[in-house]
């Protein structure tokens, strides 16, 4: 039984390894400063990945900023107040908007947004990235809470602290780790996404000037470098993906580091 | 010639007086009348009419189920946190209905201090454990006399000599009786006037076990305190007076050597002697 | 794990035993007496032999009791049961010892010729079997009420003994000859008064187990 089951395992890990060598190996003979720091240039003149990079953070960072707090406070509110029929209601719909795919996510962002403003825009983007954050935060920020012993609610109480109180000051400080990696992991999640930022952010070959501009994102750029005819964007694809992996990996690798046991 | 000697006078030990209520102040601190709670359709209490002096401690025994851990909560609203209980009479404490439209459950809180079965410090440092309820109440805005009022507690709950080298450090590095301890200076910092126990000490070993029950006897020179235990010899070491329920019950409420040596009700003496429950 | 059982299974056997050595006391009193007013110096030496046994009883009930206190820690009735036969077996014993006394009493006088005096005491020894029974009685049937009857019947034995003894003093003085002989019977006398009181005792404690009461030194 344990021979299967490492077996299985091996398949697994070896799976990823496999995924990641390939790219590396594939995408290494591309990377260098130059790629990392140019905005992209016609077929021929090299260019990079730049405004990518520096586009995908400021996507990042537009939906963080919308995205996390609107989606721990449901979380905090689902595990809170929890009952209820419209508590209920909210757990439901949370439960569905994690399921729904990303491109439905970017059309509906598409009608919403882009076509009353009748321009892509970064914000469109995040806007988008972080309606598919706010139900996994959420969850994992009620996960996290209720996990929380009840204990330590009862003794805030018995100590004469209003139900605010306790919320604020000693549950969510007690599952900040939790909901810290949820944050993180909601956040790597939403970096790999593309579908959405078809219709919204829509890409740029210039480095962002406003947030009401189209703005170019990793993924977008490695679609549409893989999708051309053109080796040399081929190899550029390659290289791109092997640093949106190196992104993804370094936010995992960093949650683990910072959320590690001190208290 | 017979020799004169004068006999040394013999001091006989005063005569004990039977009833405890009478000896100490007979001030009565909590007064409970027909007290029926329900958890939603469920009764667990049925008309619990009690009284608790001041400055004693009464402990609070029964099989599981009983109700005592239940009546307990009551004293302070705990229960309220619970959704759909329901309670009916009235608990007066200082003649105060606790239970009257209006009553600041916060300041009851302050008033009516509680430590738990399994101790449950805050993952914050020793210091801000003990602090905390006087930050949340804003007892005082001076941090010296913040720092006095921790260690005051500490003290209060023989706890400062073991942790005044590292209040910084996390509460949860204590072990389990110190933790307890630690609760309970939390609990005194913010200076209640009663001090409810839930079976404070039954996940601790005997040693941290009659370090507490020692601590139980020195507060009661300053607090009125209740103890609920499952443990008959802990309540005959510990209270002054004791009540026993039984089934949502109270069926007998009695000084502690009486309890232990002839009580009223065939149903105590049944449970004291180990025939049931 | 009927650990109720168990104590309730240790109870009866304490009570089996204190019985018995209730009983031992009673043969004791009894022959003794029988040795005296029948001049029987055989069943004497029994009575004086049998002492030791009665002795070791005394010793096992008061080992039981501890250990009972000390494993089980009784409470409310079973506690006062306890306590009440731990101190009625050194009772129990010591009414046994004034016995072998008067069988003591008894060889002595066995020895020198009959004497007519010897008819008062059995009406003295009558009562405090009687006694004796009657409160063991009340005693297993934790009974307060009789219990109380028979330390009011304590009385008589008081009145019988200062009879006897102006009686004999009389004697003594009247009849020189018969003196050693009528000081030994005063102090069968005194022995069995003394059993009176033990009797006392022995009820105090029954009306303290039955209903929780000092009635010590009050009666």
């Amino acid at each position: 039984m344990t021979a299967l089951t490492a077996l299985c395992t091996l398949l697994a890990v070896g799976a990823l390894l496999i995924i990641l060598s390939y790219i590396a190996w594939q995408g290494i003979g591309s990377l260098n400063l130059q790629f990392l720091i140019d905005r992209p240039r016609p077929v021929g003149e090299g260019g990079g990945i730049g405004n990518a990079i520096l586009g995908s953070l400021v996507l990042l960072a537009i939906s963080s900023v919308i995205g996390l707090p609107l989606g721990i406070s449901v979380g905090v509110y689902l595990s809170e107040v929890g009952t209820g029929r419209f508590a209920g209601a909210v757990r439901f719909m949370v439960d569905t908007l994690t399921g729904i795919p990303s491109i439905v996510t970017g059309v509906f962002v598409y009608a919403v947004l882009v076509l009353p403003m009748k321009h892509f825009s970064a914000f469109a983007g995040g806007v988008a990235l972080a309606l598919i954050m706010i139900p996994i935060v959420a969850r994992t920020t009620e996960e996290m809470l209720k996990l929380v012993p009840h204990s330590l609610r009862e003794g805030a109480l018995a100590l004469g602290a209003p139900q605010w109180r306790v919320t604020l000051g000693v549950i969510i400080p007690a599952a900040a780790p939790g909901i810290a990696t949820g944050a993180m992991l909601a956040i790597a999640r939403i970096s790999g996404e593309t579908a959405p930022l078809l219709f919204t952010a829509f890409g740029s070959r210039f480095f962002p000037s406003s947030l009401n501009e189209p703005i170019a994102s990793l993924t977008v750029q490695i679609y549409n470098y893989a999708i051309s005819p053109y080796d040399e964007w081929h190899a550029q694809a390659w290289a791109a993906t092997l640093v949106l992996m190196v992104l993804v990996l370094g936010i995992n690798i960093s949650v683990r580091f910072v959320t590690r046991k001190r208290f | 010639m017979p020799v004169e000697t004068v006999a040394p006078k013999i001091e006989l030990p005063k005569k004990r007086d039977d009833s405890v209520l009478v000896q100490k102040s007979s001030t009565v601190k909590v007064s409970v009348h027909d007290l029926n709670f329900f958890y939603g359709r469920a009764q667990a209490l049925h008309n619990i009419s009690l009284e608790i002096p001041e400055r004693i401690v009464m402990a609070f025994i029964g099989p599981s189920g009983c109700g005592k851990s239940t009546f307990l909560r009551t004293l302070n609203r705990m229960n309220d946190v619970i959704p759909a209980t329901r309670v009916d009479g009235k608990v007066l404490i200082d003649d105060h209905d606790i239970y009257a439209p209006g009553t600041d459950v916060v300041e009851l809180r302050r008033k009516v201090g509680m430590v738990f079965q399994k101790s449950n410090p805050f993952p914050k440092s020793i210091f801000d454990n003990v602090a905390y309820g006087l930050r949340i109440n804003r007892i005082t805005n001076s941090s010296s006399e913040l720092a006095g009022r921790v260690e005051q507690a500490l003290k209060d709950a023989a706890l400062w000599s073991e942790v005044k080298d590292r209040l910084k450090s996390s509460a949860l590095s204590l072990s389990g009786g110190q933790q307890q301890r630690l609760c309970i200076a939390r609990a005194l910092a913010i200076r209640p006037e009663v001090l409810l126990m839930d079976e404070p000490a039954s996940a601790l070993d005997p040693i941290a076990t009659s370090k507490i029950e020692e601590l139980i006897f020195d507060l009661k020179k300053q607090y009125t305190i209740v103890i609920v235990t499952h443990n008959m010899q802990q309540a005959a070491r510990v209270s002054d007076t004791t009540a026993f329920f039984l089934l949502g019950k109270l069926i007998e409420v009695n000084t502690t050597e009486k309890m232990f040596t002839a009580p009223n009700e065939k149903l105590t003496e049944d449970y004291i002697t180990g025939r049931f429950g | 794990m009927d650990l109720h059982r168990h104590l309730d299974d240790e109870l009866s056997s304490l009570r089996d035993r204190v019985l018995l050595l209730g009983g031992e006391a009673e043969q004791a009193l009894d022959r003794a007496m029988y040795a005296l007013s029948e001049r029987d110096s055989d069943v004497a030496r029994q009575v004086l032999d049998h002492d030791d046994q009665v002795d070791q009883l005394e010793v096992e009930i008061d080992r039981q009791c501890i250990d009972i206190i000390a494993l089980r820690q009784p409470a409310a009735r079973d506690l006062r049961f306890v306590i009440s036969v731990a101190k009625m077996a050194p009772v129990l014993e010591r009414i046994a010892d004034h016995a072998c006394n008067i069988a003591r009493a008894a060889l002595d006088l066995n020895n020198e010729p009959e004497l007519k005096s010897a008819m008062d005491l059995n009406q003295m020894s009558e009562h405090a079997l009687g006694m004796l029974r009657a409160a063991l009685d009340a005693f297993t049937s934790s009974d307060a009420i009789a219990a109380r009857q028979v330390i009011k019947s304590d009385t008589e034995i008081n009145d019988l003994y200062n009879h006897t003894f102006h009686r004999l003093i009389e004697l003594m003085v009247t009849e020189p000859a018969t003196a050693t002989r009528d000081a030994r019977l005063l102090f069968v006398a005194k022995h069995l008064e003394r059993i009176g009181d033990y009797v006392t005792d022995i009820c105090e404690l029954t009306v303290y187990m039955a209903e929780a009461a000092f009635i010590k030194h009050t009666t």
